[in-house]
C-alpha cells in the first residue's frame, strides 16, 4: 500500500465521520461522552461489566463504534508508515473547527490516560526486550509485522468472537500498544508480544482490555474496507491529505490511550452477510476488468485529431511484434483508464511499439568454453598492424591500392576584414573595400540595365500585339498574351526599380564612407591605409537623357493608369453586382415587412427570426476613379528617389591603393604602438582533414595591411573519403603563444575539379574572441565609436577571408586521383558497378528492371525501409536510366575469369580426365587410388582398357562367343545390365534414414515380452544355442582376409568300381569290367586289390577335392561307398581387383567345385622279382562326380549346410552304383533313395561378410493402386506371422516396373518337337520339357545385376536371353506344365544350395511332384533328398497362397491349397481375383535351331577344348586317339536321346569291342550351353588332364544337340586311354 | 602409378583430442578416425583411436579432458579429399548403457602450424517421440551406421540432429612437398599465430 492510498483512506474515514456527524450528530455526542466515561472505568471495570456495557450500548452501538473505529483504524497506520515526526500543523480541514476542537480536547484527555498506561506497560515489559535482539525469527516476524496485520484482522473479523483467535488478537493489540514512540527504531515483534502476554500475563483486567481492543480493530477493518470501496468518490479530499494525515497521527496518539478504555465495546453481532448482488456490485465498483473490445479510435487520440498513419506518409515503420488482438485491446483499455493513458498511443492510434526485436531464425550460441576465455585473456596474440580505417567511414575501394588519391589544397593567403589591431581608419577602409567590392560585383552583373532592356522589349511586344492588323492570331490568344506581357512588365518594372535604388544607395554609402574616412584622416592627422577613392564623372547627353527619362516616366504612367483602370473596372463590376444584390434584398425586406403585418400572432415568433439570418447588406459604395495626376506624381517621386536625374553625370567610383601611409615617426604614440603590435603578430594555418591535423602553413607575420600571404600547396594523399576539410587560423603574438582565431571550413571539391582548373576561392571566417587593446587598435568584440562623443557605437568581431583552392590532384599520366566513389552513394554506385552481376546472379526478375519496379510499386514496398534500400536504389538507378543494365542473362558470368586454362588444354590433361572419369564412377576407374599429380606420371595405358571398351560397345565380339546368337544375346544382356547398373548407381545415392542411422524399432508387446523373458533366462543354459558370428562389413578387407571354409562330412552311395570286378577282376580295370571275355592283364593286379578281394567288397577309395578360384584342396582318402571324411578345407578368397566392396563381391561369378575322385593305385612295377624289395605304384584318380556351388550363393546364404546330390555323369566307365535297385520308372518314393549319390557339406566364409542389402527402390508400377496396397498389406501380415517364410506378391520386370506376380503364370506351349517325342507318355513329355528348361543356362540375377535385385523376365524374354535364374526357369516350366494340362504352381521357398528360390509343384493323380527347374530333376513330396527345404508360398495363375501351416518342410505340409486354415490366399471373397491379364506372350514362337551352325560350333568347341587340354599339360605330350574319339562321338547322340539313361551297358560293350587293349577311363559331361568358359572349367575340374602316364592317349568328343530356340545341349566326352602292354 | 617414385606430398598431423564440453554428461570417451579421399593413403601412425574414459573436472569449467594423442601421416597426390577427423563421443546414460553423446568432424587444418579447433558435436534425433522415449529407456539411441557419415554430405538430408557439446582438438600440422607440387597452403595473413583460432563453421 503506498502512502497515497493510505491517505485516501484516512480521508475517507474522516468523511464518513463527517457524514455521520451530520446524520447522527446527537448520538455521537453521547457516544463521546460515553467514551470518556469508559476511559475512567478502564482501571476498575472487569469483564463482566464489559458485557453489560455492550448490552447497554444497544442501539447506538453502530455510530459509536464507527467513530471509535476510525480512530483505531488510524492506529495501525504508523505501523506501516514508520515513525513520523512532522510537527502538527493547525488543521484547516473541512471537518470544521468544531469537530477539530472537540478532538483536541479529547486528545488532551487521552494523552493523560496514555501516559499512565505507558508507564504501566513499561513496568511490565522490561524482560522480553533484550531477548528480541536475539530472536532468530525476528526478521521474518518483522516482515510479517509490516504486511500481515490487515490479513490477520480480516481473519479475526470473519471468526468474529471466536476464542481460538484470541492469541492473534493479543498479538495485534500488543503490537498496537507497543508501536508507541518509546520504542524508537522498530517495533516489538509479534512473537515477542505473544511471549510477553502468554508468559508475563497476570492482571485479569488487562486481558479483557486487549480483547476489546481487538474487537475494535475488527470493526476498524471493516470500516477500512468500506473506505476502500468508497474510494473513487472522494476525490476532492485529496487536497487536504496532509492535514488529515497529521490529524490522524494525533488521533492515533490519543487513541492509544483510548484503547485502554475501550473494554466496553465488545459487541455480539450476527454474522455479516452480503448478498451476492451486493457483493457483485461492490466488486464492480472495486475491480476493473478491462474489456476485450476494440477501443474506438477517438478515445485513443487527442481530441479532434485524426489518426495519422506514418506508414502511409512514406515513413518507415518497422514490423511490430506479434500480439494477439484481444491482448492488445485489453492493454489499450487498461491504459485508457489511467489518466495519462493517451501518452501510450502513437499518432496512428495504436500502442507505441518498437519494431520486433526477435530474430526470425534461431542461431547457434557461441562456444561456451569458459576456460578458453581465461586463456585467451592471458595469452598474447600477435596481430599484424592494421591500417587505421576511419571508423564511421567507408574505406575507399578496398581492392584499390591505397594512397592513390590526392587532394591538393592551395592556401594562397589570408585577409582580415577585421582584426583587433585595426585602427578606426582600418575599419573604415575595410568597410569601404567591402562596399567597393560589392559595387564592382553589382556593376559586373549590371542587373538594372538588364531589367531595363527587358522592360523595353516587353513593351515593344505589347505594342506589336496590340496592333491587330499585324497579328493573324485569334483575338483570344493575343488577349491572353498581352495580359501575360503586362503582368510581366509590371514585375520587371518593380524589380528594376529596386535594383536601381540599391545601386544608388550603394554608391551613396561608398561616398559617405569615403567622406568619413577622409574626415577621420584629417582628424587623426595620419593615414594608416593607402586606400583612395576617386569618383569619376561620366558626362551624359543632357537632352537625350532627359528625353529618355521623360519617355520612361510617361510609359510608366500610362501603364499604371491602365492598371488602375482595369482595377477600377473590376471593382466597378463588383460594385454593380453587390448593388443589385442589395437592392433585391431591400425589396425582399419590404415584402416581408408587409407579410409580417398580415401574419397571424402565433407565427410571429418564428417569423420574427427569419429576417435575421444574415446581417443587413451594406449598401455598396461605388469605387473612385483613378486620377492621372496623382499617379504621375507618385511615379515622378519614385523616379527622383531611385534614379539618376536627367543630366546628372554618372559617378563611377574607383578605389585605389595609391595613397601613402604616414610613416611611424609622424604618428602619435598610440598609433605607433598599434603598428608595433601588428608587427609582432604572425599567423599560420593548420590544415585539418577529417578532424585530424595533417599539415600546417609556415607562420607568417601579419602585414600592416592585415594581409598574410602563404602561397603554399598541400598535397594530401588520402585513404578515406574526405568528410571535412578545415583550416584553423592561429595567431601568434610575439613569443607569448598562439591563439586559435577561427576555423574555416572548406568544401570538399567536386570530383570534376582537378588541379589546375580549380579557381581560387575566398572563404570568409569570423571569430568570436573578445580583445581589448591599449593602443589605437579597436579590438574585437568590444564596442567603439567613430564619434568623439562615443555615440553610435559599433561592435566588430575579428573576421577575414582565406583565399584558397582545393582540388583533386592529377597523376603522372594525367589521370585524376579521385576516389571513384563518392561517399554518399557508395553502396549505390558499387551496386551499379555490379549491376551486371546482380542481374545475372539475381533471379530472373532482376533482369527486367521495369518489371521489378512495377512489382515494387504494386506490392507497395516501403521505400523507407532500410531492408529495401538496395532494391529501391537499384530500381531507382534502373528506371532513371543512369546505368546500363544488360538485357542478356549470363549464367556463370565469372566463368571466364576463373578459367585458368583453355578448355582444350584441360581436356588434354590426363590427370583431369582421370579425375573426371573417377568421379563419374566409370567402372574401370571407380576405385582408382592415388591419381598422380603430374600428367607425365600417368601412363597412356591406363585408358586403354576403357577406350577399348568404348570402341567395342558396338562391335559384336565373336571371338569369345562362338555362336553369333549368343553374342547378340550377350550384348543385349550387357546393355540391360548397364542400364540397371546405372539405375542402381543413382539409387545408391539416395539414402533412407535407415541407411544412415541405426535406430531401435519401437518394440511391440511381443518383443517386450520376449525381452522380459530374456531377463529371466539362465545365464548358462544347459543346452546352449549357437550364437551368430559377428558380421564384417566389407571395407577394411584385403586379399587373404577372407577364407572359404568347406567342411566335407560324408557321402552316400558313391559309385563303386564295377561290381563285376568284385567277383573276379581287379576293380580298377574298368575296361575289363564290362565284359568277361576280356581277360585281365596280370599287370593290373595290385596288392590292395588282392587284399580286398577276400572280403568280396567292392572297393572305392573316394576323396574330395575342392577347387575354387583355381585353388585346389583335397581331403584324405576314405574308403567305401559311404565314406566319412569330416574334414575342413580352407580356401583363400580373392575378390576381383582387390575390391572388397559389397557390389564387387556380389558380382563374383566364381563357382566352388567339389569333385569326388576315386583314388586308384596301379602297380607299375616292371618286374615281379623286385616286388619284395620295392613298391612301385602309380596313383590315378578317377573323377566320379561333382557338386558345383556358386560363390554368390555362399555369399548371400552365409553358410550352406546340407546334403547335396552329386552330379554324376550318366556314364561312368568302370563304376556302378552298389545297390542298383532297378525299379520301374514310377514316381514312387522309394526310388529316390538309390537314385544318386549324395554328399554332406558345410560351407561358410570366415569372417562372415555382410551381404549387400537389396535395393528397396520403389519402382513405379502400372498395377492398380488398390492391388498394390493389398499386396503390401498381405506381405506385412505374412511377415508378421512367419517372418522367415518367403512371400512374394510383386516382382520387378526387366523394364523396372513392379508387376503382380500371377501375371507371369499363363499356359504357354512348349516346343512342338518335344511334345511329339513321346505322344503317349505324358510323364516322359513332362520330363523332356523339364529337361529342355534346364538346358537354358543359369545365370543368377545378382551376378548380372550387381546389387541384389531380382528382375523377372517373361518367358519369351527368357528364351531370347537364354539366361536366367531359378525364377525364370520355374516360371517357364510352370507355364509349360500348365499348357500340358497339369495342375502346377510356383513354389517359393528355400532350397539347398540355392537359398531362396523357386521350384515348381505339380499335382499328379495322387501325389505332388516337386520339380527343380534348373536341373530338370523332380522329386516326390516325401523325398528326403529333395533340395527344397521349406515352402513359403505357392503361386498359381490366379492366386497366391501363403503357407500358414506350422511346418514349412515339404515333407510335412499339406499342399491342398483349398484349405484356408493351411493356406492363406491373397485373393479371397473379400478381394476377388480381378482377372489380371498376363504379361506373358500369347504364344511362344520357336525357331528351329540351325543344325549346321550347331555342328560348326561343336567342331570349334572340340578344337578349343583339345587345345586347352594340351595347354594344361605343358610338360607332356598329349596324344589324341582319333579312333576312340570317333567312337565316342557316335555314342554321344545316343546319350542325348536317352537323356543319359539305360545306355551304359551297351556303351561299355561297344567301347570294349573297339578299344580292347586300352585301359580306358572317361565320362561324358553334359551341360547347357551358354559360353565357352564354363565348359572349359568343367573339363578342367575333372582333372582328366592330370594323368601323366607317359603313354597316355586322350579322346575328346563334343556333341551339341540343338533344341528349338537355340537351346543347345552340350555333351563332352573326355577319356584317357592307356594302352595295356 | 609410375613405378619410379610418383610425386606425392605428405601431411603429418599430430596433436591431441584435448577436451570436451558436455555440460550434462560425464564419464565419456571418444573415438576418432580419419576420413580421406581416394588419392590419400596413410603412411604412418594410427588412423583410428579410442580414448580412455574421462570424468568431469571438479571445478567450474567442468571440462572433460582426454588429452588423447593423434599421430598420423598421410601421403597424397591430390588435395581433394583432404583428411577429416571424425570424432564420436560415447558415455553411459542414466541406466549405464553406453550411448553416443556426439558426432563431429573437422578437416585437418590446411596450413602447417599449430591449430586449435573446437568442434560442435551433435547426435541424430529419434524419428518420433515414442522412439525417443523407448530409445532413452532401452539405452539404444539412434546412431550413425558409420560415424564417417558425418564427414560426408551424401545422404545427410534424411537425418535430423540435435547439437550437444563441443570437443576441442589441437593439431600440429606439418606438410612436405606441397609447395613443390604447386599447392600453397602457407598460413594466410598472420605468420605463426599461436593460440586458438575461432572454430570453423560457427556463427561469429
Amino acid at each position: 500500500m503506498n502512502p497515497k492510498e493510505e491517505k485516501m483512506k484516512i480521508i475517507t474515514e474522516e468523511f464518513i465521520e463527517n457524514d455521520e456527524d451530520a446524520d447522527v450528530g446527537r448520538q455521537k455526542k453521547t457516544s463521546k461522552v460515553q467514551r470518556q466515561k469508559r476511559k475512567k472505568q478502564l482501571l476498575t471495570a472487569g469483564p463482566q461489566e464489559m458485557v453489560s456495557e455492550k448490552a447497554h450500548l444497544g442501539s447506538r452501538q453502530e455510530p459509536g463504534q464507527q467513530d471509535l473505529d476510525t480512530d483505531t483504524r488510524l492506529l495501525s497506520m504508523p505501523t506501516r508508515r514508520g515513525p513520523r515526526s512532522l510537527p502538527p500543523i493547525p488543521s484547516a480541514s473541512r471537518t470544521g473547527f468544531a469537530e477539530f476542537s472537540m478532538r483536541e480536547r479529547m486528545r488532551e484527555k487521552l494523552q493523560a490516560a496514555r501516559s499512565k498506561a505507558e508507564s504501566a506497560l513499561l513496568q511490565e515489559v522490561p524482560t522480553p526486550r533484550p531477548r528480541r535482539l536475539r530472536s532468530p525469527s525476528e526478521k521474518e516476524v518483522e516482515t510479517e509485522f509490516g504486511t500481515e496485520p490487515s490479513r490477520e484482522i480480516q481473519r479475526t473479523q470473519q471468526e468474529d468472537d471466536s476464542q481460538s483467535y484470541s492469541r492473534v488478537k493479543f498479538r495485534d493489540s500488543v503490537r498496537k500498544s507497543k508501536s508507541k514512540p518509546p520504542v524508537p527504531p522498530g517495533f516489538p515483534s509479534a512473537e515477542e508480544a505473544y511471549n510477553f502476554f502468554t508468559f508475563n500475563f497476570d492482571p485479569e483486567p488487562e486481558e479483557s482490555e486487549e480483547k476489546t481492543k481487538a474487537k475494535n480493530r475488527d470493526g476498524a477493518h471493516q470500516e477500512e474496507e468500506e473506505g476502500e470501496e468508497e474510494e473513487p468518490r472522494v476525490q476532492e479530499g485529496v487536497n487536504k491529505t496532509d492535514e488529515e494525515e497529521l490529524d490522524g497521527k494525533d488521533a492515533m496518539d490519543f487513541l492509544l490511550g483510548l484503547d485502554r478504555g475501550a473494554e466496553d465495546t465488545v459487541a455480539v453481532r450476527p454474522a455479516d452477510y452480503e448478498s451476492v448482488h451486493v457483493r457483485l456490485q461492490m466488486e464492480k465498483e472495486l475491480l476493473f476488468i478491462p474489456s476485450r473490445r476494440t477501443v474506438p479510435m477517438y478515445k485513443k487520440l487527442p481530441e479532434n485529431a485524426q489518426p495519422r498513419f506514418l506508414e502511409d506518409e512514406g515513413l518507415y515503420i518497422g514490423a511490430r511484434p506479434e500480439v494477439p488482438c484481444t491482448n492488445q485491446n485489453i492493454m489499450e483499455n487498461r491504459l485508457l483508464t489511467q489518466d495519462p493513458g493517451r501518452g501510450w498511443f502513437g499518432d496512428d492510434g495504436r500502442i507505441l511499439a518498437l519494431p520486433n526485436p526477435i530474430k526470425p531464425f534461431p542461431s547457434r550460441p557461441p562456444v561456451l568454453t569458459q576456460e578458453q576465455d581465461i586463456k585467451t585473456e592471458l595469452e598474447t596474440l600477435y596481430k599484424k598492424a592494421v591500417k587505421y580505417v576511419y571508423s564511421s567511414q567507408h574505406m575507399i575501394g578496398y581492392g584499390d591500392p591505397p594512397g592513390s588519391f590526392q587532394l591538393d589544397i592551395d592556401i594562397s593567403g589570408l585577409i582580415f576584414t577585421h582584426h583587433p589591431c585595426f585602427s578606426r581608419e582600418h575599419v573604415l577602409a575595410a568597410k569601404l573595400a567591402q562596399l567597393y567590392d560589392q559595387y564592382l560585383a553589382r556593376r559586373q552583373r549590371n542587373k538594372a540595365k538588364f531589367l531595363t532592356d527587358k522592360l523595353h522589349a516587353l513593351r515593344n511586344a505589347v505594342q506589336m500585339s496590340l496592333n491587330p492588323a499585324k497579328t493573324p492570331k485569334s483575338l483570344n490568344t493575343t488577349r491572353k498574351a498581352i495580359n501575360e506581357y503586362k503582368s510581366e512588365i509590371r514585375q520587371t518594372r518593380k524589380l528594376r526599380d529596386t535594383e536601381q535604388e540599391k545601386d544608388r544607395t550603394l554608391l551613396k554609402t561608398i561616398i559617405k564612407v569615403w567622406k568619413e574616412m577622409k574626415s577621420l584622416r584629417e582628424f587623426q592627422r595620419f593615414t594608416n591605409t593607402p586606400l583612395k577613392l576617386v569618383l569619376r564623372k561620366e558626362k551624359v547627353d543632357q537632352k537625350a537623357d532627359e528625353e529618355a527619362y521623360e519617355a520612361e516616366i510617361q510609359a510608366e504612367i500610362s501603364e499604371l493608369l491602365e492598371e488602375h483602370r482595369e482595377e477600377y473596372d473590376q471593382r466597378m463590376d463588383g460594385y454593380r453586382s453587390a448593388h443589385q444584390q442589395w437592392k433585391a434584398w431591400k425589396k425582399a425586406q419590404r415584402a416581408k415587412k408587409k407579410r409580417k403585418k398580415q401574419a397571424v400572432e402565433e407565427h410571429s415568433n418564428e417569423e420574427m427570426e427569419e429576417p435575421y439570418p444574415g446581417e443587413d447588406p451594406v449598401k455598396p459604395v461605388p469605387p473612385e476613379p483613378t486620377d492621372r495626376a496623382v499617379i504621375e506624381r507618385q511615379v515622378r517621386e519614385r523616379a527622383a528617389q531611385s534614379r539618376r536625374r536627367p543630366g546628372e553625370p554618372m559617378l563611377v567610383p574607383e578605389l585605389s591603393l595609391a595613397g601613402s601611409v604616414t610613416p611611424n615617426d609622424q604618428c602619435p604614440r598610440v598609433e605607433v604602438s598599434r603598428r608595433e603590435d601588428v608587427k609582432r603578430r604572425s599567423v599560420y594555418l593548420k590544415v585539418l582533414f577529417n578532424d585530424k591535423e595533417v599539415s600546417r602553413t609556415d607562420s607568417r607575420p601579419l602585414g600592416a595591411d592585415f594581409r598574410v600571404h602563404f602561397g603554399q600547396i598541400f598535397n594530401l594523399q588520402i585513404f578515406n573519403w574526405p568528410e571535412s576539410l578545415t583550416l584553423q587560423v592561429y595567431e601568434t603574438v610575439g613569443h607569448s603563444g598562439t591563439t586559435l582565431l577561427a576555423e574555416v571550413f572548406l568544401p570538399v571539391p567536386e570530383t570534376t575539379i582537378v588541379t589546375g582548373r580549380a579557381p581560387l576561392e575566398e572563404i570568409e571566417f569570423s571569430s568570436n574572441q573578445h580583445v581589448t587593446l591599449d593602443h589605437e587598435g579597436v579590438g574585437s568584440g568590444v564596442p567603439f565609436s567613430f564619434e568623439a562623443d562615443g555615440s553610435n557605437q559599433l561592435i566588430l568581431m575579428t573576421s577575414g577571408k582565406v583565399s584558397n583552392s582545393v582540388s583533386w590532384a592529377t597523376g603522372e599520366n594525367g589521370i585524376p586521383l579521385i576516389p571513384p566513389l563518392s561517399q554518399q552513394n557508395i553502396g549505390f554506385r558499387s551496386a551499379l558497378k555490379r549491376a551486371d552481376a546482380i542481374s545475372s546472379i539475381g533471379t530472373s526478375g532482376l533482369t527486367d528492371m521495369k518489371k521489378l519496379a512495377k512489382w515494387a510499386a504494386e506490392s507497395k514496398l516501403d521505400p523507407n525501409d532500410p531492408n529495401n534500400a538496395p532494391l529501391m536504389q537499384l530500381i531507382l538507378v534502373a528506371t532513371s536510366g543512369e546505368s546500363y543494365v544488360p538485357d542478356f542473362f549470363r549464367l556463370e558470368q565469372l566463368q571466364q575469369e576463373f578459367n585458368f586454362v583453355s578448355d582444350e588444354e584441360l581436356n588434354r590433361s590426363r590427370r583431369f580426365r582421370l579425375l573426371c572419369l573417377r568421379s563419374q564412377e566409370v567402372p574401370e576407374f571407380r576405385n582408382y587410388k592415388q591419381i598422380p599429380v603430374y600428367d607425365r606420371e600417368i601412363m597412356e595405358k591406363v585408358f586403354q582398357d576403357y577406350e577399348k571398351r568404348l570402341q567395342d560397345r558396338n562391335v559384336i565380339e565373336t571371338k569369345d562367343h562362338i555362336d553369333t546368337h549368343r553374342a547378340t544375346v550377350a550384348k543385349y544382356l550387357q546393355q540391360v545390365r548397364e542400364s540397371v547398373i546405372n539405375r542402381f548407381l543413382i539409387a545408391k545415392h539416395h539414402f533412407l534414414l535407415a541407411d544412415l542411422i541405426v535406430e531401435e524399432e519401437v518394440p511391440n508387446i511381443s518383443i517386450l515380452g520376449l525381452r522380459l523373458f530374456k531377463l529371466a533366462e539362465q545365464k548358462r543354459p544347459l543346452r546352449p544355442r549357437r550364437k551368430g558370428r559377428k558380421k564384417v562389413t566389407a571395407q577394411n578387407l584385403s586379399d587373404g582376409d577372407i577364407k572359404l571354409l568347406v567342411n566335407i562330412i560324408r557321402a552316400y552311395d558313391i559309385p563303386v568300381r564295377k561290381p563285376t570286378a568284385s567277383k573276379f577282376q581287379q576293380p580298377s580295370r574298368s575296361s575289363r569290367n564290362f565284359s568277361e571275355k576280356h581277360a585281365a592283364s596280370p599287370t593290373t593286379h595290385s596288392p590292395t586289390h588282392s587284399a580286398d578281394y577276400p572280403l568280396g567288397q567292392v572297393l572305392v577309395r573316394p576323396f574330395v577335392e575342392v577347387s575354387f578360384q583355381r585353388t585346389i584342396c583335397h581331403t584324405t582318402t576314405a574308403e567305401g561307398p559311404n565314406p566319412s571324411w569330416n574334414e575342413e578345407l580352407e580356401l583363400p578368397f580373392r575378390a576381383p581387383n582387390g575390391d572388397y566392396s559389397t557390389t564387387s563381391l556380389q558380382s563374383v561369378k566364381d563357382d566352388v567345385f567339389i569333385n569326388i575322385f576315386d583314388e586308384v593305385l596301379y602297380d607299375v612295377l616292371e618286374d615281379d622279382r623286385e616286388r619284395g624289395s620295392g613298391i612301385h605304384t602309380r596313383i590315378e584318380r578317377h573323377w566320379l562326380g561333382c557338386v558345383k556351388i556358386p560363390f554368390s550363393t555362399i555369399y548371400f546364404q552365409a553358410k550352406i549346410d546340407g546334403t547335396f546330390k552329386i552330379d554324376i555323369p550318366p556314364v561312368l566307365l568302370g563304376y556302378s552304383k552298389e545297390r542298383s535297385v532297378i525299379v520301374e520308372r514310377g514316381f514312387d518314393s522309394v526310388r529316390s533313395l538309390s537314385e544318386g549319390s549324395y554328399i554332406t557339406l558345410f560351407i561358410t566364409m570366415e569372417p562372415q561378410l555382410v551381404p549387400g542389402e537389396s535395393v528397396r527402390e520403389k519402382f513405379d508400377s502400372q498395377e492398380d493402386e488398390k492391388l498394390l496396397q493389398a499386396t503390401e498389406k498381405f506381405q506385412a501380415e505374412c511377415a508378421l506371422k512367419f517372418p522367415n517364410r518367403q512371400c512374394l506378391t510383386t516382382v520387378i520386370d526387366l523394364s523396372g516396373k513392379t508387376v503382380f506376380i500371377t501375371r507371369y503364370l499363363k499356359p504357354l506351349n512348349p516346343p512342338q518337337e518335344l511334345l511329339s517325342a513321346y505322344p503317349n507318355n505324358p510323364q516322359a513329355t513332362a520330363e523332356l520339357v523339364a529337361r529342355y528348361v534346364s538346358l537354358i543356362p543359369f545365370l543368377p540375377d545378382t551376378v548380372s545385376f550387381a546389387g541384389l535385385c531380382d528382375l523377372w523376365s517373361t518367358s519369351d524374354q527368357f528364351l531370347d536371353l537364354l539366361a536366367g535364374d531359378e525364377e525364370e526357369h520355374a516360371v517357364l516350366l510352370c507355364n509349360y506344365f500348365l499348357s500340358l494340362g497339369k495342375k502346377a504352381w510356383l513354389v517359393m521357398g528355400n532350397a539347398i544350395p540355392e537359398g531362396p528360390t523357386a521350384y515348381v509343384l505339380t499335382r499328379e493323380q495322387s501325389h505332388y511332384l516337386i520339380w527343380n527347374p534348373c536341373s530338370g530333376h523332380f522329386y516326390g513330396q516325401f523325398d528326403t533328398f529333395c533340395p527344397l527345404k521349406s515352402v513359403g508360398c505357392l503361386i498359381g495363375p490366379d492366386n497366391i497362397w501363403f503357407n500358414i501351416q506350422r511346418y514349412d518342410s515339404p515333407l510335412r505340409i499339406n499342399f491342398d491349397v483349398t484349405k484356408p486354415k493351411l493356406w492363406k490366399s491373397f485373393f479371397s471373397r473379400s478381394l476377388p481375383y480381378p482377372g489380371l491379364s498376363s504379361v506373358q506372350p500369347e504364344e511362344l514362337v520357336y525357331q528351329r535351331t540351325d543344325k549346321t551352325a550347331a555342328a560348326e560350333l561343336q567342331d570349334r568347341i572340340e578344337k578349343i577344348l583339345k587345345e586347352k587340354i594340351m595347354d594344361w599339360r605343358p610338360r607332356h605330350l598329349t596324344r589324341w586317339n582319333r579312333y576312340c574319339t570317333s567312337t565316342l562321338r557316335h555314342f554321344l547322340p545316343l546319350l542325348e536321346r536317352s537323356q543319359g539313361e539305360d545306355v551304359e551297358d551297351n556303351h561299355r560293350a561297344e567301347l570294349l569291342k573297339q578299344l580292347g587293349d586300352y585301359r580306358f577311363s572317361g565320362f561324358p559331361l553334359h551341360m547347357p550351353y551358354s559360353e565357352l568358359k564354363p565348359l572349359i572349367e568343367a573339363v578342367y575340374s575333372t582333372g582328366v588332364h592330370n594323368i601323366d602316364v607317359p603313354n597316355v592317349e586322350f579322346a575328346l568328343a563334343v556333341y551339341i544337340h540343338p533344341y528349338p530356340k537355340n537351346v543347345l545341349s552340350v555333351w563332352i566326352y573326355v577319356a584317357s586311354l592307356i594302352r595295356n602292354r | 602409378m609410375a613405378a619410379a617414385g610418383p610425386s606425392v606430398f605428405l601431411l603429418m598431423v599430430n596433436g591431441q583430442v584435448e577436451s570436451a564440453q558436455f555440460p550434462e554428461y560425464d564419464d565419456l570417451y571418444c573415438k576418432y578416425c580419419f576420413v580421406y579421399g581416394q588419392d590419400w593413403a596413410p603412411t604412418a601412425g594410427l588412423e583410428e583411436g579410442i580414448s580412455q574414459i574421462t570424468s568431469k573436472s571438479q571445478d567450474v569449467r567442468q571440462a572433460l579432458v582426454w588429452n588423447f594423442p593423434i599421430d598420423v601421416t598421410f601421403k597424397s597426390t591430390n588435395p581433394y579429399g583432404w583428411p577429416q577427423i571424425v570424432l564420436s563421443v560415447y558415455g553411459p546414460d542414466v541406466f549405464g548403457n553406453d550411448v553416443v553423446r556426439g558426432y563431429g568432424a573437422v578437416h585437418v587444418p590446411f596450413s602447417p602450424g599449430r591449430h586449435k579447433r573446437t568442434i560442435p558435436m551433435f547426435v541424430p534425433e529419434s524419428t518420433s517421440k515414442l522412439q525417443k522415449f523407448t530409445s532413452w529407456f532401452m539405452g539404444r539411441r539412434p546412431e550413425y551406421t558409420d560415424p564417417k557419415v558425418v564427414a560426408q554430405g551424401e545422404g545427410r538430408e534424411v537425418t535430423r540432429v540435435r547439437s550437444q557439446g563441443f570437443v576441442t582438438l589441437l593439431f600440429n600440422v606439418v606438410t612436405k612437398d606441397m609447395r613443390k607440387l604447386g599447392y600453397d597452403t602457407g598460413p594466410p595473413d598472420t605468420q605463426g599465430v599461436l593460440g586458438p583460432s575461432p572454430p570453423p563453421g560457427l556463427p561469429r
